[in-house]
């Protein structure tokens, strides 16, 4: 399979007219999972797990059988280790509140990267202020990434959480995490991998990289919007409280207290977004169906394809990692003399769509010390064609300011 | 979107990256900071008033064509306008970027603020557009 191919399962590409280079804010959805969607709700929907008839328990089986899938898929050893959430936002609060609450006292820290998304940052904010503990960052270096001695430095045996992106959404740098989880177990702390940029490109495998809790969302990697997961050890979330309290996370409940049901669904309060896991099980399908080995190579394709193309235009300034091995799928670039939210406007008059601004990480952009930048983010979709519209477009963008800049 | 030029025309551009009114001034009477967090604009408006007149305004800042050029352009519109005058103006301004005038005749009064008249049409940019204009309606 190539990236042309690809395309055409796609129905967004078919009925619009344009060149998406966004999946790093959101994928587009193959028509099976679309199709997967249709057919529950023509088929099987009713209340899960609240119902004692046959459809309520095909919805509740439709439900659970996405919780299998997942747990395969991130080879996860037990599938009540698998949480559904909203997204990984909701999934990073839920450590957050639940873990994070719980278990800091003042003297602890919590270490996380400069590169985080503030759905892995504010909230440890909150928490540590709330516990008296304290928030630290691991900086990056001049190449972008986390230096080793910067991790040790950084990790310490006063350390209790470590949160770290796999992949940064903004530079687009893939974090040795397997490494970080080795050290911080060693100076005994929990790791929290934020794998929202990774699972759509690359296979991630909790055991192997023994995570204590691990996040992502359904939406970046071809699944609906409105679904995401939480992994956790067993052992970790059995000792947690409940996050959200109400339906269906209950054991008894009496007038005056409550025991919790057991995993999942001490953590999954209320009627859950079934559609929602139907389609992220449809995704895992189509993912598994193409291979993350095909994915990786025509997303290394386009990325260097890309990076060689934009290297021509001398205009272009970019900032990614020179170690081809260590970067996935993104590009932040701007062009001098021109905000990235007016070159956005431009591109997007070209039908090309980037995400132009802070990328949701306010200190990394200001640390990086840029007003904003554009990013160009791939996708198993994205074809070389794409990439020279995208080329276009900047020539374009520069030559209607160019006799402006003085 | 079909206009590009529309908006990014030559008196935009050139109030974005080369305005005269760019620089702090001497002796301000009021000082206000307004920012766009989605876009990361950012501008430090100053006035100068004498009696009920602004006698003088000029901003420093840092962002968008669209919300440096809005800056710029307003502040030669308003400059020497009373501020019963200037609030007029604001609210009109304010009232063409959200599409609510019905009478074209009213924007004459923008002056050179009715070059942008176009973002009307991108919703992604009125932010921008409005910041200098939501800014002055706080000291004023
Ligand atoms: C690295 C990273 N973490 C977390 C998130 C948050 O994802 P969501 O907005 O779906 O909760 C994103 C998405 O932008 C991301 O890129
Ligand atoms: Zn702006």
């Amino acid at each position: 399979m190539n990236s042309e191919e690809i395309k055409k399962d796609f129905p967004i590409f078919k009925n619009r007219d344009i060149t998406y280079l966004d999946s790093g804010a959101t994928a587009q959805r193959p028509q099976c999972v679309i199709d997967a969607i249709d057919k529950f709700y023509e088929n099987k929907n009713a209340n899960p797990h609240r119902g004692a008839y046959e459809l309520s328990i095909e919805a509740t089986e439709a439900y659970e059988n996405t919780r299998d899938k997942v747990a395969k898929f991130i080879n996860a050893a037990h599938k009540e280790e698998v949480i559904f959430t909203k997204n990984a936002s909701e999934a990073l609060n839920l450590i957050a509140y639940s873990y994070g609450l719980d278990n800091l006292n003042e003297g602890d820290k919590v270490v996380i990267s400069i590169m985080e998304h503030h759905s892995n940052l504010v909230p440890w904010q909150f928490v540590t202020k709330k516990t008296g503990s304290k928030l630290e960052y691991m900086y990056i270096n001049e190449n972008y990434e986390l230096s080793e001695e910067e991790i040790k430095s950084k990790i310490t045996e006063n350390t209790k959480i470590v949160g770290i992106t796999h992949v940064s959404n903004v530079l687009g740098t893939i974090n040795n995490i397997k490494e970080i989880i080795k050290y911080a177990h060693k100076m005994g702390a929990v790791v929290i991998a934020d794998v929202s940029q990774s699972i759509p490109h690359m296979k991630i495998d909790v055991q192997d990289l023994d995570c204590d809790f691990l996040a992502f969302s359904g939406h970046k990697m071809l699944a609906p919007l409105g679904i995401g997961v939480l992994y956790g050890k067993k052992k970790i979330l059995n000792n947690m409280n409940p996050f959200l309290m109400g339906g269906d996370m209950i054991e008894y409940v009496y007038e005056d207290k409550t025991t919790f049901a057991p995993l999942p669904n001490k953590f999954e309060a209320g009627t859950q977004n079934v559609e929602g896991a139907v389609g992220l099980g449809a995704a895992i399908d189509y993912i598994e169906k193409i291979g993350y080995d095909t994915i990786e190579n025509i997303e290394k394709d386009i990325l260097s394809y890309a990076k060689s193309e934009l290297s021509k235009l001398d205009f272009v300034e970019t900032y990614y990692t020179p170690n081809k091995e260590n970067h996935s799928s993104v590009i932040s670039f701007n062009i001098k003399g021109i905000h990235p939210h007016d070159l956005a406007t431009i591109l997007d008059s070209e039908k090309v769509a980037i995400r132009a601004g802070d990328h949701c990480a306010q200190p990394l952009i200001r640390y990086l010390n840029l007003p904003a930048t554009c990013r160009a983010s791939f996708y198993m979709y994205n074809t070389k064609e794409d990439v020279d519209k995208l080329i276009n477009a900047l020539k374009k963008a520069y030559n209607m300011f160019a006799k402006f800049i003085k | 979107m079909e206009n590009l030029d529309e908006v990014y025309n030559e008196l935009i551009m050139e109030h974005s990256m080369n305005s005269y009114n760019k620089h702090k001034l001497d002796h301000a009477d009021r000082c206000e900071k307004g920012h766009n967090p989605s876009c990361g604009d950012e501008i430090e408006l100053e006035l100068k008033l004498n009696g009920n007149i602004i006698e003088d305004i000029a901003f420093t800042g840092s962002g968008c064509a669209i919300s440096q050029s809005s800056t710029s352009i307003m502040a030669d519109v308003l400059r020497g306008k009373t501020i019963a005058e200037a609030k007029e103006i604001t609210k009109t301004f304010i009232e063409m970027i959200k599409r609510e005038i019905t009478d074209e005749k009213e924007l004459e009064k923008l002056e050179e603020a009715i070059a942008f008249k176009n973002v009307a049409n991108m919703p992604a940019r009125v932010k921008c557009a409005l910041l200098a204009w939501h800014t002055l309606e706080k000291m004023i």
